[in-house]
């Protein structure tokens, strides 16, 4: 503390730090979460009771000051009667429930048998292995959705196999479908659900396992008794890292789902860019976010379950 | 342990491949002389030529690189202090909001998100003129705030495992907390930072639905050029920009984990 007499400003500031130095480290992740996290969801609430109006910005204001200085509120809920009425809408909430639940399903059942042979093999392979399951994740999405384009499209690579091998005499149709959009989503999503069941499945206690197979239980009856009912924290914890994104997904469906894929994350996207009707626009993400309520309360419980286990 | 049923094995074996033939796919067809991406016709470079004299490719990228670098920062600094106060420092008034704030973002839908930074920069630009506009500044408070939680998630989980004594023995010695903070825990937590700041780095630069709605005019990012080209078909100069960007994380990650080795010994 040299310079205490030449910058006393300096000094100043350091001994506020001091003093107030545990108010402040919390205070500034939590305000900074505040403000640019939980206050936009209270602006997309405020705007989708708006009108949409041709000005800048394009919705009307909730709050009119009458000409005698009363306030007047005005809330405006044709935006979510609109939602219910054009059956559009709903088609797409559903369809992104359906898409999200079946690639959920069928990326657990690609995700369990690697997460399973990771966390069973020995040490050292097993950092190489899960360096292999993170990799994909450091190189870009978009572009990893990008690759499936050249190997589904109509003279892409798959085909161009099958047309070799003469298992098929002309293309299958593959891209623009929902078949391309599950592959998508299963792919990219994929160590989003191995690495909570590899964490879950390498803390197993292995004199459970001993124990079952000394009691002349099958290794197959182990695994249904015992293996697989205690890793339901994991599978729940993955299974909701991968739904609740897949449910607003747009990158997926917009370059690898045709015309008829209908997400809700898609609809945003076209209201908002296309149409640039903002206030149905927040409408529909206020629904979609009281959708994924239940979800991400599934997914605290799992992570607070599987953080009491390791401790 | 006894020996591992052959069907796992082969499970495994087809999750990899299934995992890395897309990638591997996209290094290959980059070296094709065809346009037609997906139909080799020979070796060529030209690609990678083509690549380097694409003034919106170039341009785009340094936007997004600028935009990672601050963003990535920015979110280790307050993503680290999130997650030293919610392993350290008790019990406090607003932590279950603080735990939720961080484990929110990382699975809340982007065009949510999105849509959201959008709607609070516009409603603050009329209230108080800030952010004037939209661009860089507004991609990188939007990139801080999702990267930040990441951090938080990785250096929690390195807090949780690192032995809380070795702090206390400090602070019963004397040392002021910031003090404790500086000389003994965070080289114990350097490697998780070192992750936690390559992680939002990688996260910002590949971000397209969130910067696609903050964004504003003169400020497109690497992901919404890629975008814009790649809806209208693939294009073989799109795989030589992912083969260098793949090469380019390969190589990254390699000596960040040679670089971790030593740590996780100690």
């Amino acid at each position: 503390m040299t310079g205490a007499q030449a910058a006393p400003p300096l000094t100043k500031t350091l001994k506020f730090i001091g003093a107030h130095g545990r108010a402040l480290v919390i205070g500034v992740p939590m305000w900074w979460l505040i403000v640019f996290f939980l206050i936009p969801f209270a602006v997309v609430a405020k705007i989708s009771f708006s009108e949409a109006v041709i000005a800048r910005p394009p919705y009307t204001s909730l709050i009119e000051w009458t000409g005698e200085g009363a306030m007047l509120l005005k809330l405006n809920f044709s935006n979510y009667a609109y939602l219910i009425e054009d059956s559009l809408y709903i088609l797409a909430y559903w369809s992104s429930i359906k898409v999200a639940f079946f690639s959920t399903v069928a990326t657990l059942i690609v995700a369990y048998p690697m997460a399973y042979y990771i966390a069973r093999a020995p040490e050292r392979r097993r950092n190489v292995l899960l360096m292999l399951i993170i990799l994909p994740f450091w190189t870009s999405f978009l572009l990893r959705v990008y690759a499936w384009i050249g190997i589904l499209k109509g003279n892409g690579i798959v085909n161009n196999i099958l047309l070799s091998l003469g298992i098929t005499s002309e293309p299958i149709v593959m891209l623009q479908t929902n078949f391309a959009v599950y592959v998508g989503i299963v792919y990219t999503y994929l160590p989003f659900m191995i690495l909570p069941l590899f964490t879950n499945l390498v803390k197993l206690d292995n004199d459970l396992l001993e124990a079952s197979s000394d009691l002349g239980a099958r290794p197959m009856a182990t695994f249904f008794k015992i293996t697989l009912p205690l890793s339901i924290p994991g599978m729940i914890a993955g299974s909701m890292l991968v739904f609740i994104p897949v449910i607003g997904e747009f990158v997926i469906p917009a370059l690898l789902g045709g015309p008829d894929t209908l997400m809700i994350g898609k609809v945003l996207w076209s209201e908002f860019f296309s149409n640039r009707d903002w206030p149905v626009a927040s409408a529909v993400a206020i629904v979609m976010l009281v959708l994924l309520v239940i979800p991400i309360m599934l997914l605290r419980n799992a992570q607070a379950a599987s953080a009491e286990g390791s401790s | 342990m006894k020996k591992k049923p052959w069907f796992l094995s082969i499970a495994a074996v087809l999750g990899f491949t299934f995992l890395y033939a897309p990638i591997v796919s996209l290094i290959v067809f980059s070296f094709n002389e065809s346009k037609l991406v997906t139909v080799w016709s020979g070796f060529s470079t030209k690609w990678y030529g083509k690549l380097l004299e694409d003034p919106q490719i170039l341009g785009a990228a340094w936007i997004s690189l600028k935009i990672a670098f601050v963003s990535a920062s920015l979110a280790l600094v307050f993503g680290t202090l999130a997650a030293l106060v919610l392993t350290r420092f008790g019990r406090f008034f607003g932590k279950n909001l603080l735990g939720g704030m961080v484990t929110a973002p990382l699975v809340m839908p982007e065009v949510i998100t999105g849509l959201s930074l959008l709607l609070l920069f516009v409603a603050m630009e009329s209230a108080f003129g800030w952010p004037a506009g939209r661009g860089l500044l507004t991609i990188i408070i939007a990139h801080t705030t999702f990267c930040m939680a990441y951090v938080a998630i990785v250096v929690q989980s390195r807090l949780v495992d690192m032995d809380e004594s070795l702090e206390e023995a400090a602070l019963d010695l004397g040392a002021k907390p910031a003090r404790v903070f500086f000389d003994v825990t965070l080289p114990v937590i350097a490697p998780a930072l070192i992750s936690g700041w390559l992680l939002s780095f990688t996260l910002s630069l590949d971000d397209l639905v969130i910067a696609s709605f903050v964004s504003g005019p003169g400020a497109s990012t690497l992901p919404m050029v890629i975008f814009s080209k790649v809806r209208l078909g693939v294009s073989p100069d799109i795989n030589a920009l992912a083969t260098i960007i793949i090469v380019i994380v390969a190589l990254g990650v390699a000596i960040a984990s040679t670089q971790m080795k030593p740590a996780r010994d100690s």
